[in-house]
């Protein structure tokens, strides 16, 4: 079996300075970023790493793209090692980072992507067909003579994303490519991805996100990380699937709550976690619950907490319930 | 072997295309770039002319002038940059290309060289012509050898400093701010290097600016080498040997530096 990306054993920690060692609850001299982490990822697959905010996913990426050492542990990318041979590595792939621009403010969207492209040995021919392809495909073509200094946050991510394409990697790495991106402009770069993958068997994408619907629509398989564990991989079919028997419930409550613990340990719920809407001033609260009978003895919980029903619906299992399940928090919570 | 040659020299041309680009898309940059470097050299010349100073003095000036804009340039458009690719983003896309950290090296230095040497040449054509400077070639194969020898030296000191700002950020910066105007004093820039005493000037000798403003003095005036440091011949010599160092530390302080910042975290490590 050829692997794109496999891992043995990944772990990385960050040694933390005096300051932020004081800052600490426990005074750890290290914070844990991976753990353990062993994945293997077939080639002409798109996985995904889904995860909250510090969870390890750009650690990983970072390892894997040859801009971090592990701390132990062995990582191979194509079948190479990513510590011995990184620039064999970097043969092979590319990174797109959301929220980041690329290039120079003085160089036209055209010019930026040429500049990028030379950095792989791409012949100006191919690279000037390739450039024109992009802009074509994610509809930047009337910005192909502006300055990307003039462009908006989403078009500079757009650009960013041509950019991490334009050398057509074998492995590309897509650390959170759709962060604050607007609807439409996000639909355009997943379309893109999906189109990029299917043209050739050998491309492989490694996709980090914490939006469970992208990680729902564009993953062949993907794995659950928090904490810098892989807490499982599977497809996103399968993760659901494993939770078909558990009633889940999510209930929306007028207020927004504190101190919500207790509901974790009423007797027939499993998992328990909650988002606050400050905008509304509401509280999700969203039960895994062992069957639907359970749902009473909720409801009346939050009665006698004070609060007022919205709504209550039951939903089918989604990815973000399946963290839930396995986390014990969702992937928004702030605790 | 051949492929990563080419990709290479793409990489150094690519890199190179923003500077000269960003030269004529500025138009700014023409006043405060070649106009304005003029002004503080000016001042110098206006100094030794009240004290009446031997008249090599303002060739003397000029030519420390001229080479003072390679200097700015290695320290905060080549050094320095490596300060502002990371904090834009484009260092971790510079370290996951196939291509060698010294081509982007060169590609700035190439590229700024076109920057560089117009404020040097408006210095030096504009000083000379204004003040009328008397210049006295006696070899001008080996001034422009001397030229040639510091520009490497040079850049090749840059290289070695971008190298401590792509692991320190903006610590590095403060160091090199703190260089900045003590490189101005004992590089001889607007005085022979010669007035500073052996010791100094021997020490001051290992930043290649020193000996290649004594040596083009020496080459270019008549009385050149009465105030000129130690023996032309001799400073090229020593210019060879301090290119060869500073490329050859240069790159293994790089590789050096690389590591050290992958293993502690620190190579795309923002706003540190």
């Amino acid at each position: 079996m050829n692997y794109a990306v496999e891992t043995f054993d990944l772990n990385r920690t960050f040694k933390l300075k005096k300051e932020k060692r004081k800052k600490n609850k426990n005074n750890e001299s290290k914070v844990i970023a991976l753990e353990n982490v062993n994945v293997k990822i077939h080639q002409g697959e798109l996985f995904g790493i889904l995860g909250p905010n510090g969870a390890g996913k750009t650690t990983l990426i970072k390892i894997l793209s040859t801009l971090l050492l592990p701390s132990s542990g062995t990582a191979l990318v194509d079948g190479i090692d990513v510590v011995k041979y990184p620039e064999e590595v970097r043969k092979r792939i590319n990174m797109v980072t959301g929220g980041e621009q690329c290039g120079y403010g003085i160089l036209n969207v055209t010019e930026t992507l040429w500049m990028f492209s030379q950095f792989y040995g791409i012949s100006n021919r191919k690279a000037k067909t390739r450039i024109e392809e992009l802009l074509k495909l994610l509809d930047m073509e009337k910005f192909a003579k502006t300055r990307i200094g003039k462009l908006s946050t989403g078009m500079k991510q757009k650009l960013n994303v041509m950019r991490g394409f334009v050398c057509d990697p074998k492995i590309m790495f897509l650390d959170e490519p759709t962060l604050g991106l607007d609807v439409q402009i996000s639909r355009d770069v997943r379309k893109y991805v999906k189109t990029w993958l299917k043209e050739d068997p050998e491309r492989t994408v490694l996709l980090t996100t914490h939006y469970m619907a992208e990680a729902d629509e564009l993953c062949d398989r993907l794995a659950v990380v928090d904490q810098g564990k892989v807490l499982v991989c599977d497809s996103p079919q399968n993760l659901k699937r494993s939770l078909t028997k558990d009633a889940i419930f999510h209930i929306e409550v007028n207020l927004i709550l504190n101190g919500m613990e207790k509901f974790a340990h009423i007797p027939g719920v499993k998992k328990f976690a909650y988002e606050h809407k400050n905008h509304l001033g509401r509280t999700l609260l969203k039960f895994i619950l062992e069957d639907e009978s359970a749902i009473s003895k909720v409801t009346e919980s939050i009665s006698d907490n004070g609060s007022k029903i919205v709504s209550l619906t039951k939903v089918e299992p989604s990815l973000e319930d399946v963290f839930v399940a396995l986390v014990g928090r969702g992937l928004k919570d702030e605790n | 072997m051949r492929t990563d040659l080419k990709t290479n020299i793409k990489a150094i041309i690519a890199r190179a295309y923003v500077r000269i680009v960003a030269a004529n898309r500025e138009p700014s940059w023409w006043l405060t770039e070649t106009l304005l470097p003029i002004l503080s050299t000016a001042a110098y010349v206006y100094v030794y002319k009240a004290l009446e100073a031997p008249e090599e003095y303002t060739g003397f000036v000029i030519l420390g002038g001229t080479m003072s804009a390679y200097w700015i340039f290695v320290l905060w458009s080549m050094a320095a940059q490596f300060y502002w690719e990371k904090e834009i983003g484009n260092l971790d896309l510079y370290m996951i290309a196939p291509i060698s950290r010294m081509s982007i090296l060169l590609g700035m230095a190439s590229g700024g060289v076109f920057l560089a040497t117009t404020r040097a040449v408006c210095i030096f054509l504009a000083g000379s012509l204004i003040f009328k400077v008397d210049f006295s070639i006696i070899s001008f194969p080996k001034l422009f050898a001397v030229f040639i020898l510091t520009l490497v030296g040079l850049y090749g000191l840059g290289m070695l400093f971008s190298s401590l700002f792509m692991l320190y950020g903006r610590e590095a910066w403060h160091g090199v701010t703190l260089l900045q105007e003590p490189v101005h004093l004992l590089s001889g820039f607007f005085f022979p290097v010669k007035s500073l005493g052996f010791a100094v000037a021997f020490g001051a000798s290992l930043i290649p600016l020193t000996l290649g403003l004594d040596a083009m003095r020496q080459l270019a005036f008549k009385a050149g080498a009465e105030s000129g440091f130690i023996n032309v011949n001799l400073e090229i010599i020593a210019l060879v040997v301090l290119c060869i160092f500073f490329l050859v530390i240069s790159k293994y302080a790089w590789d050096f530096m690389e590591k050290l910042a992958k293993k502690e975290g620190r190579l795309t490590l923002r706003w540190q």
